[in-house]
């Protein structure tokens, strides 16, 4: 048996890795797909549509991808965000009468959303890291927490953003930057800042150390607490800049607001090749996650091939199927 | 073989296999037969896991035949196997950690009554089972709650309820105390007077001459002896593993010469770790090696995280004869103190990660120039420490989890070492690990001291702490029992200091269990 020392081995063969490729490959392919069976797929009006649509999910699912990495779950974005909207209008309606209808009040909403996120995400890690409660129980709590207390400040109902506030607010999902909508733009940069943090940045090395095995990074002098924790908070924060696009959109919040965002959002990460139980994370993968399942919705809405009813359904074969493509890449 | 006239109970004729392209086993030929027990050594990395989980049905031979009673068999898996009485114990144990003991040792072939578990029998057995090892935990007790030597006599009686004939141990001994072993040996003598054939292996010759009949040697994948063990010296086995001459394990000692002004590396006073140790007290130069001893329980390894912030504790420390507060790992670090831990598999390394990411680890900061990391400067790293080091990988990319446990020491050692720290507490050097690598780390340790560093060696190898320190510290129940320089560093003071005895006839005591 010949052993090589790796040193002297540098001619680095690249291997295309199906595993890694998979959900690349998978998006191309559900593009053809979708090219081919209409020609309205392509068109600047549904790319554009069907991009804004999936950046609010996109922007927390960069977010989520660094609390799995590190070895954690978050339930509680999707209330939270409804929470954080909620919230944010609330606050701005509350300024209107003294502050009429500026730029001020919703600047002023800006900042009241990323506070609220970051506090929310704050309390999750505080209670994980520092109380040792399992990260699958605490955002459990808390997603029944902030979805009751949207419902609640609503009473029940939907609460809608000042009318002028709305008509100065509204620009900021529906225009945008030499034709490319403000979410997008949003969406792209947390993707390609997340990206870099990640691959680059010892926060990113140390997340996937935590989620690789806990006690290594311990023992080699990683803040654990600290790193779980600001994984939260950046996941809130986040959660903060998904709702800051998102109340535009409508103008209101009411008690179905984000529901059942945590679940896309956790399987977005799923499919980009993140794996659940943590230690090795891609954000670009997640990126991938994102558009293949709003790229799947829009088929089915487009073409009559099959009901968009069905769209649930499918989404969960594609989840199931990434879940076996990461197993046979542990396997070797 | 020559003294069997009946076929043997299990037997490897021709047997190759091969991983892709690398071939890990060449041509093997081994007989195990009834009634005796049978020793496997070699380095890491030699062949012999690969070789048992063929024996014992884990993995299919590449070519080549098993022969059962003199009959061909292929193992469809374990299970086939352990259903012809081939039973495998694993060096990781395959324990429900959240089940009961008995429930353990009966898992996947639990006594009923009609469709209900028969528990009083099976709790009857699992008693019976484990008094017969000498084991007394109590059997309802959660398997995590058990101390590791309990988990390995309960892997043994799980062996011995499924009426092993032919009983496999993968370094049955790396887990146990010496008094521990003593009953496991007890435990193979009297399988063997049933008739059980025994293979094990083992990286401590003296057993290997001590309890086996037949020693086979393998390195590189072939089987370079196969001999009775009477006819074999230990130093024979281990140049025949080596394939060279050890001339001397240990490198020569010499503290070299300091300034006496010069104030020590390291002062520890009052180091009280709650629950574990108590007034440690110790000094600690540069260029010197200062081993600490003692049995397991005596407080080594909790006393150490202690110190460098890993447990809560207390102490005055002095750095260069300044005061420091060592409440992290990583103000220890910043105060050029490293701790190396024993537990590499579960605390050193990322298994699932490549060398690159773990190299850097410990020292990231040095990698951070602001805000990103300088993957250049780690790759150059890397390629510095596969050289300094000697670490062997298949190529730059591979999981740290498939090294050998030797490489995967030398990356440990590379990792604590990139944070240049002036210190170095180095927790089981060489636990598991083969004698090459193990001289090749005792001469690394003997460099930090030359280029002079202060080097703590905790180990529970008599012979490691010996052949290593200029000076020797033994604990005993959380304190310090004793100190020992020069020529005092001997087996014998060091474990009377261990177990607290004060005549002769209770060392002696000792010595015969050991």
């Amino acid at each position: 048996m010949s052993r090589t020392a790796a040193g002297t081995t540098t001619s680095a063969r690249w291997v295309p890795n199906f595993h890694v490729l998979g959900p690349l490959l998978a998006l191309v392919a559900l593009i053809a797909l979708g090219a081919s069976l209409n020609s309205n797929f392509l068109s600047y009006g549904n790319v554009t549509n069907v991009l804004a649509r999936s950046a609010f999910i996109g922007i927390i699912a960069v977010g989520m991808t660094f609390v799995i990495t590190s070895g954690g779950l978050d339930l509680s974005v999707g209330s939270m965000a409804a929470f954080v909207a909620g919230l944010m209008i609330l606050v701005m309606n509350a300024l209107v009468p003294s502050m009429g209808v500026s730029v001020w009040v919703i600047l002023i909403g800006v900042a009241t959303a990323l506070v609220a996120g970051l506090a929310a995400g704050l309390l999750n890690g505080f209670l994980i890291t520092r109380l040792g409660i399992e990260a699958f129980i605490v955002t459990l709590g808390s997603m029944g927490i902030y979805r009751s207390l949207v419902t609640w400040i609503a009473d029940g109902g939907t609460l809608s953003l000042d009318f002028g506030l709305r008509q100065l607010y509204r620009p900021v999902y529906y225009d945008g930057l030499f034709g490319v909508a403000w979410p997008i733009i949003v969406f792209a940069l947390v993707a390609i800042a997340g990206e870099i943090v990640m691959r680059f940045t010892a926060f990113g090395r140390h997340c996937a150390a935590i989620g690789s095995n806990e006690q290594v990074a311990r023992y080699s002098a990683v803040h654990v607490g600290r790193v779980r924790i600001a994984t939260y908070i950046l996941l809130g924060m986040l959660v903060g800049v998904a709702t800051i696009m998102y109340v535009p959109r409508l103008g209101s919040a009411s008690s179905s607001t984000g529901v059942l965002w945590e679940l896309e959002a956790i399987a977005a990460v799923i499919i980009g090749g993140t794996v659940l139980k943590g230690g090795s994370g891609r954000v670009w993968g997640t990126v991938v996650g994102v558009l293949i399942l709003s790229l799947i919705g829009n088929i089915l809405n487009l073409a009559s091939l099959v009901s968009p009813y069905l769209n649930g359904a499918i989404q969960g074969v594609i989840i199931i199927l990434a879940v076996v493509l990461q197993r046979d890449r542990q396997a070797d | 073989m020559e003294s069997s006239s009946a076929p043997a109970a299990l037997a490897l004729s021709r047997v190759t296999r091969s991983f892709g392209p690398v071939q890990i086993l060449f041509d093997i030929d081994l007989e195990l037969v009834a009634g005796e027990v049978h020793a496997l050594i070699g380095e890491n990395g030699a062949g012999k896991s690969t070789m048992m989980k063929i024996l014992s049905g884990y993995l299919a031979a590449s070519s080549g035949t098993i022969l059962l009673d003199g009959r061909t068999v292929t193992f469809a898996d374990s299970e086939a196997a352990e259903n012809a009485g081939v039973v495998m114990i694993h060096q990781e144990f395959n324990l429900a950690g959240q089940l009961s003991v008995e429930e353990n040792i009966f898992l996947g072939r639990e006594l009923r009554r009609g469709p209900f578990l028969d528990k009083p029998a099976m709790r009857e057995q699992a008693r019976a089972l484990l008094d017969q090892l000498e084991c007394h935990v109590d059997v309802r007790t959660r398997l995590d709650a058990i101390s590791v030597p309990d988990k390995q006599m309960v892997e043994i009686a799980k062996a011995l309820s499924r009426q092993a004939r032919v009983l496999i141990m993968d370094e049955p001994t790396a887990v146990l105390t010496s008094r521990e072993a003593a009953v496991l040996f007890r435990q193979v003598e009297r399988l063997k007077a049933s008739g059980v054939a025994l293979l094990f292996t083992s990286h401590k010759l003296d057993e290997v001459k001590g309890i086996s009949d037949r020693v086979t040697v393998m390195r590189d994948g072939h089987v370079v002896a196969a001999a009775p063990t009477h006819s074999m010296t230990e130093d024979g086995m281990a140049e025949a593993m080596v394939g060279r001459e050890l001339s001397g394990l240990f490198p020569a000692k010499g503290r070299a010469d300091r300034d006496a002004n010069e104030p020590p590396a390291l002062s520890v006073r009052a180091l009280q770790v709650p629950g574990f140790a108590r007034d440690i007290a110790f000094e600690l130069h540069r260029g010197e090696v200062l081993g600490i001893a003692g049995l397991i329980g005596s407080g080594r390894t909790e006393a150490m995280e202690g110190l460098v912030g890993l447990r809560p504790a207390t102490a005055e420390v002095l750095v260069d004869g300044n005061p420091v507060t060592l409440s992290s790992l990583s103000r220890s670090r910043d105060a050029g103190i490293a701790y190396l831990t024993e537990d590499r598999k579960e605390r050193g390394l990322l298994l699932n990660q490549g060398m690159r990411e773990n190299l850097t680890l410990l020292a990231l900061k040095r990698f951070d120039s602001g805000l990103l990391i300088d993957r250049k400067a780690e790759a150059a790293s890397l390629e510095k420490a596969v050289k300094e080091f000697d670490i062997r990988a298949p190529h730059p990319d591979v999981l740290v989890g498939n090294l050998s446990g030797g490489n995967q020491q030398k990356l440990l050692i590379a990792k604590t070492l990139l944070a240049e720290p002036d210190v170095v507490i180095i927790d089981e050097p060489t636990r598991g690990i083969d004698i090459g690598t193990k001289q090749q780390i005792y001469e690394f340790i003997r460099a930090l001291t030359r280029a002079g560093k202060a080097i703590i060696v905790v180990s529970s190898e008599m012979s490691e702490v010996i052949g290593l320190a200029d000076r020797v510290l033994v604990m005993r129940g959380g304190r310090i029992a004793g100190v020992l320089e020069g020529e005092e560093i001997a087996e014998r003071p060091i474990v009377r200091l261990a177990m607290g005895l004060s005549d002769e006839h209770n060392t002696d005591a000792f010595e015969e269990a050991s």
